[in-house]
């Protein structure tokens, strides 16, 4: 079992260059989501937190 | 049918619908493509398993393609017709396709360096890709380099207008010169000439970069839209919080470039 996983991971003797490919897809695509929808929060409730101290006339 | 969909007021209410759609099936697929790519398909008789960096690379190079081919037609929506959502558009999807091409490139040295036995060689392919990469960083540093957001966007379009002269570059590149990287196996005339065992993961982490892609693209979207409604409203408001004063700073000339952008 623990043979079998070990083998999975070495790639065939590739590991230090698929896992890596991975990894930076993971991170670059990963960390720009989180950045973009932290961003998109903060727009949201600053427009609203706006639109509350403006009143109703809008 | 672009009329109706460039309305701001409509974009916002659509893509509020479509986006928790769109993100969970990039989740979904990103999840069946990581299995087919990385369990599912079977090894190169030739490559072994590095063949699996293609499940990666291939991809991004697709979207950095049409990523910028995207950006371009916006960019020149944006430039005729002055289409509210165009610059937006433009403007939101820079940064992605800047990240895709960089995923490119580095998968692409990965996968070079035991393929080719080099990380890098200054052939027509690699360095258009290259130049691709530097023309979303220039693109992303001009439509910010200027006080007047207006200019910087009408700037940026310009550049993105130009660098569209890099793509067939890039795609015919490996045809017209010669290079260590292959020639097209999948967008080529005729049958592709890779077996179904490695397409079809090919295929499904293509579809669920392009769903990222669109996902990410409405939520900065939406962001800037947020982000400029927040501004018209602070510049709105400034000149009744003083109703004593005769000119309202934020109602002056000098304020006129910002607000222009933002109540378009």
């Amino acid at each position: 079992m623990l043979q079998a996983i070990g083998s999975y991971l070495a790639m065939g003797g590739y590991a230090v260059f698929v896992w890596p490919a991975y990894a930076v897809a993971f991170v670059v695509l990963g960390g720009l989501a989180l950045y973009c929808r932290h961003r998109y929060r903060r727009s949201t409730r600053s427009l609203e937190t706006l639109q509350r101290q403006l009143g109703p006339r809008r | 049918m672009i009329e109706r969909f460039a309305n701001p007021a409509r974009f916002m209410r659509l893509s509020a619908t479509i986006l928790p759609w769109c993100g969970w099936a990039t989740l979904g697929l990103l999840a069946v493509g990581l299995y087919l790519a990385l369990v599912a398909s079977p090894p190169d008789y030739q490559q072994g398993e590095a063949v699996r960096i293609m499940y990666v690379h291939v991809p991004a190079a697709w979207l950095a393609l049409s990523v910028y081919l995207l950006m371009a037609v916006a960019s020149g929506t944006a430039l005729v017709a002055r289409h509210p959502l165009a610059d937006i558009a433009a403007q939101s999807a820079a940064p992605i396709g800047a990240a895709f091409t960089f995923i490119c490139l580095v998968s692409g040295s990965l996968w070079g360096r035991p393929m080719w036995g080099t990380w890098w060689v200054w052939d027509a392919r690699l360095t258009s890709v290259l130049v691709l990469f530097f023309l979303y960083l220039g693109y992303i540093a001009l439509v910010n380099g200027f006080d007047d957001p207006a200019r910087g966007a009408k700037a940026g379009s310009v550049l993105a207008l130009v660098g569209v002269v890099n793509l067939p570059i890039i795609k015919f590149s490996v045809d017209w010169w010669n290079t260590l990287h292959q020639p097209a196996s999948v967008l080529r005339l005729g049958a592709p000439t890779i077996a179904l065992s490695m397409l079809v993961p090919l295929l499904v982490m293509a579809a669920a970069f392009w769903l990222l892609f669109a996902t990410l693209l409405m939520i900065r979207m939406r962001t800037a839209l947020n982000e400029r409604k927040a501004l018209a409203l602070r510049l709105n408001r400034a000149p009744r919080a003083r109703p004593g004063r005769t000119a309202p700073v934020a109602a002056g000339p000098e304020a006129s470039p910002a607000v222009r952008p933002a109540l378009r």
